[in-house]
């Protein structure tokens, strides 16, 4: 045993050394332990858990989102994502512009439904200059209108077993080998209940453009952008997300993304 | 020096002070080794993180259609339609290909902000740089809570951070001694090394946490004052920025001084506590 033993002064050495060595060495040291596949990565990605319920704690159920003035709106909403979808059954609507929309809700609710645009329209609107953070850093404020997403879900009337909201898109995202998949997105009840959570159809006094979501994406003003789903073709209460995708809740949850947006 | 002499200092009683004192109380070590790891890995995400939109702004948002940025990296054709990376300060457009804006090897270049030497995964991957510098920006703000409160009830915030009358009335000799590489090694902080670190575990550690929390939408929501107090979400990713710079900043000038001032008694200090120090009185700190 005792040639294991070092004194401190070689130790010392030794874990000076093998220090300096780590920027040396370069950041691809850890990309394997990075990687989609590897356990490490599933770890520290656990921490987001911690995040979502750090924010559910600290931030009431019903807590605003700040709201700007009208003077901040210095610019169109800046598209990101799908900015004009090629498939075949949004292409058909966008050619009748819309008029053969029908939102459709169901899943667990007591009632499904479905609504036009105009009767969506006709619904108490609710209209707003909030702030849009893509994750990818940038910021853009632009005034939203549409209906509360809590009156359709109050309408169609949730069922107590459920638990989030799924938003299912005409647009799809090439994956390469996997081909079209399909965008989707879902939030929990409290977010799906949150007033200033939209199906938005207007963007700074004009209707909604296809470039932003036409004819109508949500808005969850205390998430990222891509929790906000554009192209939206029907809502679905669900009490599990094991079900679509990859189970992750929502197409960039799929590659890699955090489900909870709010940092 | 003779054999004669040698054996004399041995066997001698000292005549120099020098003597090994407990230097770095526990809570101390464990705290500057979580922050060491932490920010090694927050600076490389960070980096990733900011390589998705390398551009930095004033205000609210991002001028897209106006003009608020302060700093970008991004690859340009020139004139002589060369490709190159160019990072642009306050209006200020400098060619720095090979580092920021384009680089790589020179026949298969990446057009990115910081090259992957810099970013953790080294590849471009918004996703996982989130979920690393997510991780450890726990561990960094706990760390921080536990030191915060743990030296502020033990006096060490006081005794040893803060500067003193006397620490500031010292700073021009303390700068000269500086200067000179003339250090003293009797176990405490002179001016300069109190303003140093009062500046990074006072200033920049909650700065750089305070920036961070305020470019979440959620706690937007709760606490929107955090907006007003920093001028806005991008301003707030700015100060977020240069508190990174200021930080890489201080650990270059951290580790040259630990060199200069003996690698392996500072190391030894901050790992296990003891400290030797050199037996001469400072006279800035009459003890």
């Amino acid at each position: 045993m005792s040639q294991f033993i070092i004194n401190r002064r070689k130790f010392l050495t030794i874990a000076g050394v093998a220090a300096s060595a780590i920027p040396l060495s370069g950041c691809d040291a850890f990309d394997s332990l990075l990687s989609g596949q590897s356990p490490v990565r599933d770890f520290l990605a656990s921490a987001n858990g911690l995040t979502y319920r750090a924010h559910r704690a600290l931030i009431g159920a019903d807590t605003l989102a700040p709201e700007f003035a009208a003077s901040e709106i210095r610019q169109g909403q800046r598209p990101n994502g799908s900015t004009d979808p090629a498939d075949a059954g949004y292409l058909a609507l966008k050619d009748a512009a819309f008029s053969s929309y029908r939102l459709v809700v169901g899943g667990l609710v007591e009632k499904p439904a479905s609504f036009s645009l105009a009767e969506l329209r006709n619904m108490p609107a609710r209209t707003q200059i909030t702030r849009h953070d893509c994750v990818e850093g940038w910021s853009c404020i632009a005034k939203w209108t549409g209906v509360p997403l809590h009156r359709i879900l109050d309408e169609a009337r949730v069922r107590p077993e459920a638990r989030f909201v799924v938003f299912h898109c005409y647009d799809t995202m090439n994956l390469g080998l996997q081909g079209a998949v399909p965008y989707y997105e879902s939030i929990d009840l409290i977010d799906a209940r949150h007033p200033q959570t939209l199906l938005a159809y207007g963007c700074n006094d004009q209707v909604l453009a296809v470039a932003n979501g036409a004819p109508l994406r949500v808005r969850i003003e205390r998430q990222l952008g891509y929790k906000m789903a554009k192209y939206i073709k029907g809502i679905e209460v669900v009490s599990s997300l094991a079900p679509f995708g990859s189970g992750k809740g929502g197409f960039w949850e799929d590659l890699g993304y955090e489900w909870y947006g709010g940092i | 020096m003779t054999i004669m002499d040698d054996i004399e200092s041995r066997s001698a009683p000292k005549h120099d002070q020098s003597a090994v004192i407990y230097r770095h109380r526990i809570t101390t070590r464990v705290t500057h080794w979580t922050w060491a790891v932490a920010l090694f890995f927050l600076l490389l995400s960070g980096l990733q993180i900011f390589n998705a939109h390398p551009q930095l702004y004033i205000g609210n948002q991002s001028g897209f259609e106006f003009e608020n940025s302060v700093l970008s990296m991004r690859a340009m054709r020139a004139q002589d339609g060369t490709v190159g990376g160019y990072t642009t300060v306050l209006g200020r457009t400098f060619d720095t290909t090979g580092v920021f804006g384009m680089s790589g090897p020179a026949d298969n270049p990446s057009y990115r902000g910081f090259p992957a030497w810099a970013t953790l995964p080294s590849y471009q991957d918004l996703a996982t740089g989130r979920v690393v510098h997510f991780f450890f920006a726990w561990f960094f703000v706990a760390a921080f809570l536990v030191w915060f409160a743990s030296s502020l009830i033990s006096g060490h915030l006081r005794r040893d951070i803060l500067p003193s009358m006397a620490d500031i009335r010292a700073l021009p000799r303390s700068i000269a001694d500086h200067l000179r590489f003339r250090f003293h090694h009797d176990g405490r902080y002179n001016g300069l090394q109190k303003l140093a670190y009062a500046g990074v575990l006072l200033v920049v550690f909650p700065l750089i946490i305070a920036t961070g929390l305020t470019m979440s939408p959620g706690l937007n929501a709760a606490w929107p004052w955090l907006l007003d107090i920093f001028g806005g979400r991008q301003t707030a990713r700015t100060i977020h920025f240069l508190c990174m710079a200021a930080l890489v900043a201080f650990f270059v000038i951290h580790i040259f001084m630990v060199v200069a001032a003996g690698p392996l008694n500072e190391m030894r200090s901050i790992i296990t506590g003891w400290y030797r120090t050199d037996g001469k009185k400072n006279e800035e700190h009459p003890v």
